[in-house]
């Protein structure tokens, strides 16, 4: 068997995994979203933090609600890892320096998990499980929150509201996250898997000597790096790593991992909305372009055959033997086409066009299937804009699951789309412009130009992953790309909310012969096209100075 | 009229047709007369909108179409640029074919402008300043008038204001709105008392209650909006210029960035060449034709004769899932006609049938002519009354006796609704024959009009029979309303009729519902329920009673002929006063919204063709890589450049006849109309500019030293 076929195998292994938990992970989420009863453990967490689980809330109090917790997460974890060299549970490290710890609050509270530090070199077990651990939960359980709020937005008539933020949280957290993050932990460490406090290893390298390594609680903080699509990895190689991705096997099971959710969440919609096939053609939507991805990595990673490449049977540079191009490829395309940003190898090692992909998969907003929950809202808001030219074409004033798109939601949708690409390319430009940001390229030419484009394309996008060969520690960058993971993560949500507020107090048209049916494949095949046209036309000529100038140079 | 209008009795004889029968020839001849005129799109009306699309480049006129506007000033910023470097031929070339740019879009607007001009030309010819002479003798300017005077119009004068005619009739011609010639009644009460400002009374007195401040005239106000001056963008507009303006942003955006990413490739990219870009990549195509798209789909609307007072009421056409259409003059011809002679027990058809004819002979209502001709020919009574029998005295209808007839000498005819010829019989002392309720039933089950014939001669007062009167379905309209269920757009009959008739004639029609015995308050009341399910509805009507539901409906469209009331309530005006238009108001509608579309896709989709010419022309020398996006094989980076805007600026011009005529429609379920404009416009947006940038890069290389 070729590894091309391996490749394939694994892939349709992967598709048939994800169809048998489809429906049931499905109809729980939609269950566990609409249910009135609260369990006992979630009527304690309310009582703690004093929030009343039965409020309904208009989009304005979830969003207060939610922007409130999530500040306070960011405070939390700050003053955490400014304080760790004097609590106890360290391994001996010091305290973050302000930037870095600013850098990181924000990137595990948004749910990007960017890492300008070296895990096993910079943080103990207190910030690593008891701060990292508890946000790479809530900062899935939000986004899903989002979600599913803008799904009742869809599905309620004339109310304005979009339920209850600490009740979609806490369920979220209780009955989605927790228990399925047990049972991955529990195939993770039985896979082999770190999972101990013991202390110091010492493992032999391959190129002769030792490392010594502390253990840590990493097959369950593993579970829910890939589970909540996080991707912040506890030690620095992240899923490229032994002791976090030891086998081939353990490899397959994260990407499932870090799909089941956002795949599985196009169900809850169906679910919720009123109808079923509405959460299918999003699904389709979604297969195809991931499918689309993943065929075009695996080609370029296996195309280029000239010298080294020809020998090692495509490009083997900065991959993982053991999971070799098609399980790297795989895992590439899934963690940027998710937010996961969880890697198994160094993208920068990519081919050309292979990086080029990674990069657009991120840059199209990760939407197919995107991260927990924001992939969901994100693929709405896309779906919006399609119903919007579409629907015109139909000879109808626009209309999605039976609410009008009218000027407000438009204008929601809009600024919607606008902030990740001003983001990422206003802080790229900077970066280039400015003399002291190229300091930290580590590789000339179209090479280090998309080094710097990944790193902001990634934080603005909340994915998290680096391409590597970018020194990212600096005040700089820790600065910036802090900056572009809060506005990437919450500029949008305030819009999503918006919307939802909005759509939710629309009285719904009913279906007939004239309306734009949505649950269509023609409306899944044109929402693919509007994605690839509308998202990807911004980044166009930015890709053509980085991967695609490197890409097509030979 | 108050109460149920249209009670069949009533219809039957005080109808008299409000307008001659030449009229229908008329308005097909007028019809013609408006399509060829400023329905076509040729050079010489480019040429005539030249100095308007001139005049539009003042940039305060631009800013209500942010795309253009970044255009406009785009072209400042090269035309700087060039002056700052004169001997550069290409800054010079670019910042010509940006101008033309701004130009193109302009010229869109002033032709679309410019057809409507016209028509208000003709329409302030009307209202000349006229004088009024009020009921209490004194004389005043027509601008002077106010709300509730009362004035005197003769045979000859101008109507000096819109009102309402409180006293009198008249026969007033009203081309000048209309473009109709032929004159129409106008009387005090009832459904048709509405005059309007510049029509000119023929004959006869009237005296007409003002209901109108000068200024704010029903010819005003179409002046307005045949002009586009009262032209507000619709909700739909607005939305699309939101997402219109975004995308302008985020281009913005991409090119303003790119200075600094190229700067850091090694080479420079000149502000000329970036705004280029930025222009070729902003959706220009549409931002151009957007009002102009607005603007031709009232047009369409006007030159059917029917005016929408707002861009928002014609957007909602297209949303319409409801129609609501009156029985009469709608979905049957306006008139019911004899369709038999059903004789008592004992009696024969042509008894029955003479003394129909009989009653029916002074009769001039389209049914009572329906009985004479359908006596005269069918039951051969053509020749006996020729001649009308000498010392007839004729009984005209009336609503209080809901009868007609004739006394002959010891003969007395009658016919009329069935209880009241019942009543008569009894009254002179005669039996009304048990056995006549079964016909009777029958015909009105079938959906007809059961009139009963009666006679009171030397035998005494007696029924002889029954008169089938039946509505008929105009024809065509069944598929009319198969067509419109395709469409998704459910149709409900509205009558007065009771529920069998009704019933019958739905049937016959093909209509999904009807409303028997409607009351103006059942009608609201559909509307309402109608509106709660969410659905757009709309109707036509004339009379007073109609104005709460045609204020009340999504759109509501007056008849020219009806009250001042009704006018006011509704959001269109059909001047011909044809019912039957709400179906091609409704199809007007979704044209209206499937050219926003398409070219919204078009515009959007030519951006993948000139990324394919610009970005190897801006960076092959940098990165040689790039050279293989050049799949068009463009003579060279500078040509690609101007290719690209050249076609940019060219697709304007050649899509304006489209914008102003709408797309192509043809009523179909969404499913079919969106494969068919996506693979029109999608695709065609993919493929068209790959081939036209080829083809003006080849015209281009012609030129020595390009």
């Amino acid at each position: 068997m070729g590894p091309v076929t391996a490749g394939v195998l694994q892939a349709l292994a992967l598709l048939g995994a994800l169809a048998l938990v489809y429906v049931p992970l499905g109809d729980h989420m939609a269950r566990v979203y609409s249910s009135a009863r609260h369990l006992r453990v979630e009527r304690w967490i309310y009582r703690a933090v004093g929030a009343d689980p039965d409020t309904r809330m208009r989009w304005p109090a979830y969003l207060r609600a939610l922007l409130a917790f999530s500040l306070a997460g960011v405070v939390l974890l700050y003053v955490l890892q400014r304080l760790q060299g004097v609590l106890p549970g360290s391994l001996g490290f010091a305290s973050v320096p302000p930037p870095q710890a600013f850098n990181t609050a924000a990137s595990f509270v948004t749910n990007t998990d960017w890492q300008s530090y070296a895990g096993e070199q910079t943080l103990g077990h207190v910030v690593q499980t008891g701060g990292l651990a508890v946000q790479n939960f809530v900062s899935a359980a939000v986004g899903m929150a989002v979600a599913i709020a803008l799904v009742r937005g869809f599905a309620h008539t004339r109310t304005a509201e979009l339920g209850n933020f600490w009740a979609d949280l806490v369920r979220g957290v209780v009955r989605v996250l927790l228990p399925l993050a047990v049972v991955a932990a529990l195939v993770l460490a039985a896979c082999g898997v770190v999972q101990n406090f013991a202390g110091v290893h010492e493992v032999g390298q391959f190129t002769g000597g030792a490392r010594q390594w502390d253990g840590g609680a990493v097959a369950s903080q593993e579970a829910i790096k890939v589970l909540g699509t996080n991707g912040g990895g506890y030690f620095n190689a992240n899923s490229a790593h032994p002791f976090e991705n030891p086998t081939p096997f353990t490899n397959l099971f994260q990407v499932f991992l870090l799909l089941v959710i956002p795949v599985a969440l196009t169900r809850t919609f169906g679910v919720l909305a009123g109808s079923v096939r509405q959460g299918y053609a999003i699904l389709a939507a979604t297969a195809v372009i991931w499918a689309g991805f993943l065929a075009l990595m695996t080609w370029t990673e296996f195309a280029h055959r000239e010298g080294a490449l020809r020998i090692a049977g495509g490009a083997l540079e900065g991959k993982e033997v053991r999971f070799g191009v098609a399980g790297s490829a795989l895992f590439a395309v899934s963690t940027t086409l998710t937010s996961t940003g969880a890697v198994d190898s160094a993208h920068s090692s990519y081919t050309g066009l292979g990086g080029g992909i990674a990069l657009l998969g991120m840059a199209l907003g990760e939407i197919a299937p995107g991260g927990a929950g924001s992939g969901l809202y994100g693929m709405l808001i896309m779906a919006v804009i399609a119903v919007f030219l579409a629907g015109l074409m139909v000879g109808r004033t626009p209309e999605y699951l039976g609410k009008k798109i009218g000027p407000r939601e438009i204008k929601q949708a809009a600024l919607y789309l606008l902030v990740t690409p001003a983001l990422v390319l206003v802080l790229t430009a900077l970066s280039m412009a400015l003399p002291t940001p190229r300091h930290s390229m580590l590789n000339p030419g179209a090479h280090g130009f998309t080094e710097v484009l990944y790193a902001f394309t990634s934080a603005a996008n909340n994915n998290g992953s680096a391409f590597a060969g970018l020194d990212a520690n600096t005040d700089w960058f820790n600065t910036t790309t802090g900056l572009a993971m809060l506005l990437g993560r919450f500029l949008p949500i305030v819009f999503v909310l918006a919307l939802a507020g909005s759509l939710a107090g629309r009285r719904p048209t009913p279906v007939t012969a004239g309306t734009l049916r949505t649950e269509k494949p023609l409306f899944a095949g044109l929402l693919v096209g509007t994605i690839l046209i509308v998202g990807a036309l911004t980044y166009v000529p930015a890709l053509a100075l980085g991967p695609l100038a490197e890409g097509l140079a030979r | 009229m108050t109460g149920p209008r249209r009670r069949p009795e009533e219809n039957m004889t005080a109808s008299a047709p409000a307008t001659p029968p030449h009229r229908r020839r008329s308005r097909a001849h007028h019809a013609a007369r408006r399509q060829a005129g400023p329905g076509s799109f040729g050079p010489a009306q480019l040429a005539a909108a030249l100095p308007d699309a001139l005049r539009k480049l003042d940039p305060r006129v631009l800013l209500s179409s942010p795309v253009i506007f970044v255009v406009w000033t785009g072209s400042v910023l090269t035309t700087v640029f060039s002056f700052a470097d004169p001997g550069d031929w290409f800054g010079w070339t670019i910042s010509a074919w940006l101008w033309l740019t701004v130009v193109f879009a302009n010229l869109a607007e002033a032709v679309a402008e410019g057809r409507g001009k016209a028509q208000a030309d003709t329409l302030r010819q009307a209202r000349t300043d006229t004088v009024a002479r009020k009921a209490d003798g004194s004389v005043v300017p027509g601008t002077e008038l106010r709300v509730g005077d009362l004035v005197v119009c003769e045979a000859g004068d101008v109507i000096p204001g819109d009102g309402d005619v409180a006293e009198g009739v008249a026969s007033v011609d009203e081309s000048a709105i209309t473009g109709e010639s032929a004159p129409v009644i106008r009387e005090s009460g009832g459904d048709r008392s509405a005059v309007t400002g510049g029509t000119r009374v023929l004959s006869d007195r009237i005296v007409v209650r003002i209901t109108t401040r000068p200024g704010e005239t029903f010819i005003d106000r179409m002046i307005g909006l045949v002009e586009g001056a009262a032209r507000q963008k619709t909700p739909n507009e607005i939305a699309l210029n939101i997402l219109l303006a975004s995308l302008t942003i985020v281009f913005l955006l991409a090119c303003a960035t790119l200075a600094p990413f190229a700067a850091y490739a090694g080479t420079r990219l000149t502000l000329v060449v970036l705004v280029a870009l930025l222009v070729c990549l902003i959706p220009t195509t549409i931002g151009a034709l957007l009002s102009a798209i607005g603007i031709a789909g009232m047009d369409r609307l006007v030159r059917r004769n029917v005016l929408a007072m707002s861009g928002r009421a014609v957007e909602a056409a297209g949303d319409v899932s409801t129609l609501l259409l009156d029985k009469t003059g709608t979905i049957t011809l306006g008139n019911r006609r004899a369709a038999g002679f059903v004789p008592v027990p004992g009696g024969t058809e042509a008894e029955v049938a003479e003394a129909a004819l009989l009653s029916s002979l002074a009769d001039e209502t389209p049914e009572g002519r329906s009985i004479v001709s359908l006596a005269e020919d069918a039951y051969g009574l053509g020749d006996r009354y020729r001649e009308r029998p000498e010392g007839a005295r004729w009984i005209a209808f009336s609503a209080q006796t809901r009868m007609s007839g004739v006394d002959l000498a010891g003969r007395r005819v009658r016919k009329g609704a069935a209880d009241a010829v019942t009543a008569w019989v009894g009254r002179l002392g005669g039996q009304v024959c048990e056995e006549l309720r079964e016909p009777v039933e029958r015909i009105a089950t079938a959906g007809g009009t059961p009139l009963l014939v009666a006679v009171e001669d030397e035998h005494g007062a007696r029924v002889l029979g029954v008169i089938h009167l039946k509505d008929v379905v105009k024809p065509g309209m069944s598929e009319r309303f198969a067509e419109l269920r395709r469409m998704g757009i459910r149709t409900i009959m509205i009558t007065g009729d009771n529920r069998m008739t009704a019933e019958a004639i739905a049937r016959e029609a093909g209509v999904d519902d009807f409303l028997a015995e409607a009351t103006p308050e059942d009608k609201m009341t559909l509307i309402k329920q109608e509106q709660a399910a969410g659905k757009l509805v709309a109707m036509t009507g004339d009379g007073t009673n109609d104005a709460p539901a045609l204020a009340q409906a999504d759109v509501g469209v007056a008849m020219n002929s009806g009250t001042s009331a009704a006018k006011e309530a509704g959001n269109m005006v059909d001047l011909d006063s044809d019912p039957t238009k709400l179906i091609e108001v409704v199809e007007i509608g979704k044209q209206l919204l499937i050219t926003r579309g398409a070219l919204t896709t078009f515009s959007v989709a030519n951006d993948v063709a000139k990324y394919f010419a610009i970005i190897p022309a801006l960076f092959a020398a940098v990165h040689p890589g790039l050279e293989k996006l050049n799949v068009m094989r463009l003579a060279s980076p500078d040509s690609a450049i101007l290719s690209a805007v050249v076609f940019n600026a060219l697709v304007i011009v050649a899509l304006v006849p489209l914008a102003l005529r709408g797309v192509a429609y043809r009523p179909a379920g969404a499913d079919r109309m969106l494969r068919r404009n996506l693979a029109v416009y999608g695709l065609g947006g993919l493929v068209a500019p790959f081939a036209g940038i080829k083809l003006i890069d080849l015209l281009l290389s012609l030129f020595p030293g390009l």
